[in-house]
């Protein structure tokens, strides 16, 4: 009989830092291997900062900065973005679709260890991202403060929470290929209008004052001015963590596993 | 329905003591009476009872089958057990506890194959098993579980890419990876193909034989028939019938039918009566009563229900069909094959069997397309 480790003994879950370990692995796992994902998170990203950088399509105020030191903070804001909110929406809306919500949720990770290991899988990832994103900038003659690197963390987790809790807000109330679609959608409107890839006070008209208080223009400030003057505005900090708050009490009141 | 409480729902007297005891025991006692009980259960979507007043108990070492059409409430009462819905009403208990509640203490106990699956599919079929398995402290070997569930065929193709069959399989050997006390398999067969469910069949079976409780939700009467210890034939919310197979066949109507497939519209009065007259020979008796005043007609033209043990009931289920329950014996049979000699009708077939737990459910449930 199969059952030979002590029959009697009533099944035990693994310990907790285990499970959300492995469930950390392997929605980081399931991120990296899907095509589309990557483009999104990785490429995406990586084009547009070669284009800025080596392009004039656009022609930039860098403010008396290089263009790639003006550039590269935004790109980074837009991977946090990209990873943080339009993958995990899009991943999350599926994996409830197809049930993948409900079985993890009955085996001993339980809801709160799938949440964790989607938050941590989201923070792998942009690890990998911002590897592959400095990599190239460094090519392209970035030489950034290494004494910004703890600033641009807490900017990047700042980001990560409130774009998390916008991605489960929409995947726990909309359908899979609704998801799909406003996942993407909101993330090019953002990116164009929404004061990530440049301040805000760049923009036209009233978004010049609008995008400030928009969590992607709260979070490209937050990375310009860690990596542009070394340290995080507080109005930023304030706007990520209203955000944060508001969307992340929408996902728990409205979020629905079936 | 005028069979609702015919076969008896199970008035066990070890249940009300099991409860009780379970509560504390439930943790340390692997032979505690009940693994799950559930009482008067509710649950409505959008203020319609989908669930309305469901009773249900599964023992451990035994496979307990709920059998219904389709959406009767299996799968919804299933996901109260499993803690995946909170019950509007009623009381759910595996293994003692609430499966709401105490989702933590039970999780690591109970294992749980959805009927869509519930697979991740961008991962490969044992990568994706190996996953349930990190989140047990002693889980079954994983090769050990594929080599038995023919997982290894397909083990690097991702969920995917694989057959209905192929998921199934995969998403089984994920329920019970954990070496769960209770497993709930919401409609496990679906898809598979005769060998897949063979391999099911037998694990589940060899689950049984180590104490553990299953529960499995099916409208296939063949794994019901051979599976299941205790069925519970289940519609519009509700237990309608309850039993072993054997109690659910045998219930209410004689131990034998007589199936007979000729024209359509012959009046099955006569022979009926014939049936039921009490009489030393039937197949005389038959003859010598062509024309004698109609008596028992009534209830036994309703197909095969009612309290009908010691009289004979029939109806043409469908047309040219018809089926006949009471004491099947020679005489019995001769006195159909006189019935149609009479009335020059050649039967394309006439046999004689048990009454399936098919004839059952459709008794119970209609035969109507809903």
């Amino acid at each position: 009989m199969s059952v030979q480790t002590a029959p009697s003994a009533t099944p035990a879950a693994a310990p907790a830092v285990r499970r959300i370990a492995a469930q950390a692995s392997f929605e980081t796992r399931a991120i990296l291997r899907n095509g589309e994902q990557l483009l999104v998170t990785i490429v995406l990203p990586v084009l547009v900062l070669v284009g800025l950088v080596r392009t004039s399509f656009l022609d930039l105020d860098t403010q008396g900065y290089t263009r790639i030191d003006f550039v590269t903070p935004g790109v980074l804001a837009l991977a946090v973005m990209s990873t943080a909110f339009t993958s995990q929406a899009i991943a999350t809306a599926f994996d409830r679709r197809n049930g993948v919500l409900r079985l993890m949720a009955t085996t001993p990770l339980g809801r709160t260890g799938l949440l964790a290991g989607k938050v941590l899988g989201v923070l792998a990832v942009e690890v990998v991202q911002i590897v592959v994103i400095a990599g190239v900038a460094v090519a392209l003659g970035w030489r950034p403060e290494l004494g910004a690197l703890p600033a641009v963390v807490g900017a990047g987790l700042l980001g990560t929470a409130a774009f998390t809790a916008l991605a489960l807000l929409l995947a726990g109330t909309l359908r899979a290929e609704g998801v799909l679609a406003v996942a993407n959608l909101v993330l090019v409107l953002l990116t164009v209008g929404g004061g990530v890839l440049l301040p805000a006070a760049q923009l036209a008209g009233p978004l010049a004052h609008a995008a400030v208080l928009l969590p992607s223009g709260a979070l490209g400030e937050a990375m310009r001015g860690a990596l542009l003057h070394g340290s995080v505005p507080a109005f930023s900090v304030v706007i990520l963590l209203g955000w944060t708050a508001a969307l992340g009490a929408g996902a728990a009141r409205l979020f629905r596993w079936h | 329905m005028p069979l609702s409480d015919a076969p008896a729902i199970d008035p066990d007297p070890a249940t009300a003591g099991a409860t009780t005891t379970s509560a504390a025991g439930a943790a340390t006692d692997p032979d505690q009476a009940v693994a799950v009980e559930v009482r008067g259960l509710v649950k409505r979507y959008d203020g319609r009872a989908v669930v309305d007043g469901l009773d249900l108990v599964a023992r451990p070492g035994a496979v307990t089958a709920v059998l219904g059409p389709n959406g009767a409430g299996k799968t919804t009462t299933i996901e109260c057990c499993e803690g995946l819905r909170s019950p509007d009403g009623g009381t759910v208990r595996v293994l003692g506890r609430d499966p709401v509640a105490d989702a933590r203490a039970l999780r690591p106990r109970v294992g749980v194959m959805l009927q869509d699956g519930g697979l991740p599919t961008g991962v490969r079929a044992l990568e994706l098993l190996r996953h349930v398995a990190a989140m047990y402290a002693t889980p079954r070997p994983v090769d050990e579980l594929a080599d038995r569930l023919g997982l290894h065929g397909f083990a690097r193709t991702t969920v995917r890419r694989l057959s209905g069959g192929q998921r199934q399989r995969v998403a089984l050997a994920a329920a019970v990876v954990g070496r769960p006390d209770v497993v709930f398999l919401d409609e496990p067969s679906a898809g598979m193909d005769p060998q897949s469910r063979r391999a099911v069949w037998d694990l589940v079976r060899e689950l049984r034989a180590d104490g553990v409780a299953i529960v499995l939700t099916t409208h296939l009467m063949d794994e019901a028939a051979d599976l299941a210890d205790h069925v519970h034939v289940v519609d519009h919310g509700r237990v309608i019938a309850s039993g072993s197979v054997r109690e659910l066949t045998d219930a209410g109507t004689g131990p034998g039918t007589v199936r007979i497939e000729a024209a359509p519209g012959l009046d099955l009065t006569p022979l009926l009566t014939t049936l039921n007259t009490p009489s030393t020979s039937l197949s005389a008796g038959y003859l010598s009563s062509q024309s004698p005043p109609a008596q028992q007609i009534p209830s036994t033209q309703q197909s095969g229900q009612g309290s009908g043990q010691d009289g004979w009931v029939g109806s043409e289920c469908e047309a040219g069909v018809y089926t006949l329950t009471g004491a099947v014996d020679p005489a019995a049979l001769a006195a159909v094959t006189a019935w149609l000699a009479e009335r020059g009708v050649l039967a394309r077939s006439v046999t004689t069997g048990r009454r399936t737990l098919e004839d059952v459910f459709l008794d119970l449930t209609g035969r109507n397309l809903r």
